[in-house]
């Protein structure tokens, strides 16, 4: 049975605060951040939106797209380290809200960055093993970094879902391989009651996101018995702009490959919603017949990847819901740090 | 006093080494040079490192290396001068063969500086400047520096693009060491447009964080036909201090405790400057090169920075200071970075440098800070 993605669907707040912006209240250089880590910008949830909120909106995008019955999803998986409660399901309120309940297992998942992927990976493990027609897997974030700390040039917020069956019909892209490849390596991470996260600095590059990145594309590329030049897309998790072109160099794939997918110089790093919102870009304009290659990373640490083959329905399917590009550039709102400081709730307010 | 010589030195390619600890990297060095002098036994050891406990929680260096390294229950003394802490245990081991105590001991130096996150690493370096009054009040060692490097800019007119050619020679001369931390050649325009740390000095002016070890065997001079490898001779050594607080000094412009120490070391080995062929010395920031060599007596004051600039300084220069790399291209584990030093002069003195080679040096000099000059160790080395 050949199982693969029938709809995708990808969503990202309208606001968005400029590098400068952040760099001017801390006295921090923000052509460092712009040079050195091709950061410009990122988007930024308003008071009214959070992990759930966007998971709601790209998993209605997905269906749009699928043209499936929301009754026949069968899971539902929510990727996210900002699941708004730390006991209450996210994924129950958005299967609730497009009608996927009440026969849908559903669980939240958490692993840093690539919680998302997760969704994704049990889900078309779930179809293929028959145990349901449809799943979904969504993998959304309205990530934190501490105020005047380097995470806060980056963290964004954003989500993408997939939905997985078998339907030859509304095939999307195939999925042709999976490799996972996991380590305990502590690089980053956030204790129960912590508002934000910590990180090891420099050792989240070499020893953590690297190793692992490399780790997994070399796995699956070795299983799948394929070569960098056999891909037309790659999208690889994306912490900012520098990290996804350094993998590529060191596995041999080309700046041509990785740029449509990498989205995080305008976008941000959305955590969860990162390489898979970057598939959902590749998606939008890849042919038919087109090898992607997207590799996810979590901290603590692990990547997912997948070997996905795109089909013909992609022409007709991407046109039935916003595209990711069009979410990116067009309806954009600039917030100076003061607003962003509001509606990230970092101003602390009146007790009452 | 005996005449004391170096017969093996050891160093590992540094880096930031995640998968190593403090005593694996210190033993991989020590064991290097024990093998360098073909000795599998030492009588005592020294072990300079400036903060492993802030580093890494682990004190007591002087016994845990010793067990680590095989050599349990001999004498071994942990050495502290903040970044001149590896120069400082040079020193003491040769003073210990010098007076006649023991024959064969190892000076090593090590720190492993990135278990920690950037910014404890910064306030574990401070601890090396006046922590109540520079430290507490937010000043870091770039910020130091740069102080120094804004008064010899206005009192000498040194330019930013002199500070920017010691950067570039040292990392032309890292490119051909092969354990230097970054041996990638870099460009003045490079320098000048990196990253602003603490105004005039870029990122690319500063020596970087790094994990390290390196070692060194003295024994008398006497005995070195014993050994496997030529001799390399200690003739002069020098240790001065000065103020920790850099607002505590009547001229930021020069290093006191660098003139003090080298004075001494000049006076002990009967050499003048102009015996010297190269010297290693301790650019923790271009500026610091430029001063400290200044304070040696290479260069008259003010004169530091166009001796850069015209490459005096060069490989091919007048006198080369730092074929190593320096701090800046080979890296600054603060504690070792006083024995790289001396295993520099050593394979030099030996003519084992490969590419890096100084043509014809027969004598060379070798200086270690602590701090912003709060402490200076100079040793002078000569073939045998």
């Amino acid at each position: 049975m050949v199982v693969g993605i029938i709809g995708y669907g990808a969503h990202i707040p309208r606001r968005r605060i400029k590098v400068e912006e952040i760099a001017k209240v801390w006295g921090a250089d923000a052509p460092s951040f712009k040079k050195g880590l091709e950061l410009f910008q990122k988007s930024v949830p308003a008071l009214d939106e959070d992990t759930i909120t966007l998971s709601v909106e790209a998993a209605r995008n997905a269906l749009a797209r699928a043209e499936i019955d929301p009754k026949d999803i069968g899971a539902l998986y929510v990727g996210s380290e900002s699941h708004p409660y730390a006991v209450k399901p996210s994924g129950a309120t958005v299967a609730e809200a497009i009608g996927a309940t009440p026969d849908c297992h559903c669980a939240d998942f958490e692993f840093a960055c690539k919680a998302g992927s997760e969704g994704m990976f049990v889900v078309y493990g779930l179809v293929k093993a028959g145990l349901i027609k449809y799943g979904m897997g969504i993998g959304a974030d309205t990530s934190q970094g501490a105020p005047g700390d380097a995470l806060e040039y980056s963290a964004a917020a954003g989500a993408a879902a997939f939905i997985m069956g078998a339907d030859n019909d509304r095939m999307i892209a195939t999925i042709d391989e999976t490799f996972s490849f996991m380590t305990d390596t502590p690089d980053f991470w956030r204790r129960e009651h912590q508002f934000y996260p910590s990180h090891g600095g420099r050792f989240t590059g070499e020893p953590a996101y690297f190793r692992t990145v490399t780790g997994a594309v070399k796995g699956i590329l070795e299983k799948s018995n394929l070569k960098p030049s056999d891909f037309k897309y790659v999208v690889f998790h994306q912490p900012n702009g520098k990290f996804p072109k350094r993998a590529a160099k060191l596995l041999g794939f080309s700046f041509e490959q990785i740029d449509v997918g990498r989205l995080v110089p305008w976008l941000g790093n959305t955590y969860s919603g990162s390489s898979p919102i970057g598939l959902t870009a590749v998606l939008d304009v890849a042919k038919p017949g087109d090898r992607i290659l997207m590799c996810s990373y979590g901290s603590g640490a692990g990547s997912d990847a997948f070997v996905f083959t795109v089909c013909e329905r992609v022409r007709k399917a991407r046109d039935l819901a916003p595209k990711t590009r069009w979410l990116l550039d067009e309806n954009v709102n600039f917030v100076e740090y003061g607003e962003y400081a509001k509606m990230r709730r970092k101003i602390r307010l009146a007790e009452k | 006093m005996r005449d004391v010589a170096v017969i093996g030195v050891g160093m590992q390619k540094w880096g930031e080494l995640w998968e190593k600890s403090t005593r694996d990297i210190f033993v991989e060095s020590a064991l290097l040079a024990m093998d360098d002098a073909g000795v599998d036994s030492l009588d005592a050891m020294y072990v300079g490192s400036m903060t492993p406990g802030l580093f890494t929680s682990q004190e007591h260096l002087g016994s845990i290396m010793a067990d680590y390294l095989g050599q349990k229950n001999i004498p071994s003394t942990r050495v502290e001068s903040a970044c001149a802490s590896g120069g400082l245990a040079f020193r003491l081991a040769y003073m210990e063969v010098a007076c006649g105590m023991h024959d064969v001991v190892l000076a090593g130096g090590v720190e492993k500086m990135t278990d920690i996150g950037g910014g404890d690493a910064t306030h574990a370096l401070a601890a090396a400047a006046d922590m109540r009054w520079e430290g507490m009040h937010g000043v870091t060692f770039p910020g130091l520096y740069a102080m120094m490097a804004v008064a010899h800019m206005a009192k000498y007119g040194t330019t930013r693009e002199q500070l920017a050619h010691v950067a570039v020679k040292n990392h032309h001369n890292g490119s051909m060491n092969p354990r230097a931390q970054f041996p990638m050649e870099i460009t003045v325009e490079g320098v000048i447009n990196s990253v602003k740390v603490a105004d005039p000095l870029n990122i690319l002016d500063c020596s970087p964080i790094t994990d390290g070890a390196a070692a060194a065997i003295l024994v008398p001079a006497d005995m070195v036909k014993k050994f496997k490898k030529p001799g390399v001779k200690i003739i002069g050594s020098g240790h001065a201090t000065d103020t920790i607080a850099l607002h505590d000094r009547e001229d930021l412009t020069t290093l006191a405790a660098v003139a003090a120490s080298a004075e001494q070391a000049y006076k002990m080995s009967g050499k003048d400057v102009k015996d010297i062929d190269f010297a290693e010395v301790h650019d923790c920031f271009t500026i610091a090169e430029i001063i400290v060599s200044e304070s040696l007596g290479i260069f008259e004051r003010g004169k530091g920075g166009p001796a850069a600039e015209a490459g005096e300084t060069s490989l091919e220069g007048r006198i080369p200071i730092n074929p190593s790399g320096g701090l800046k291209s080979k890296g600054h584990p603060v504690g070792a970075t006083g024995l790289a030093q001396i295993a520099e002069i050593t394979e030099q003195l030996r003519g084992e440098a490969g590419p890096r080679q100084v043509k014809n040096a027969r004598v060379a000099l070798a200086q270690n800070m602590g701090g912003s000059g709060g402490s200076s160790v100079v040793h002078i080395l000569e073939v045998m």
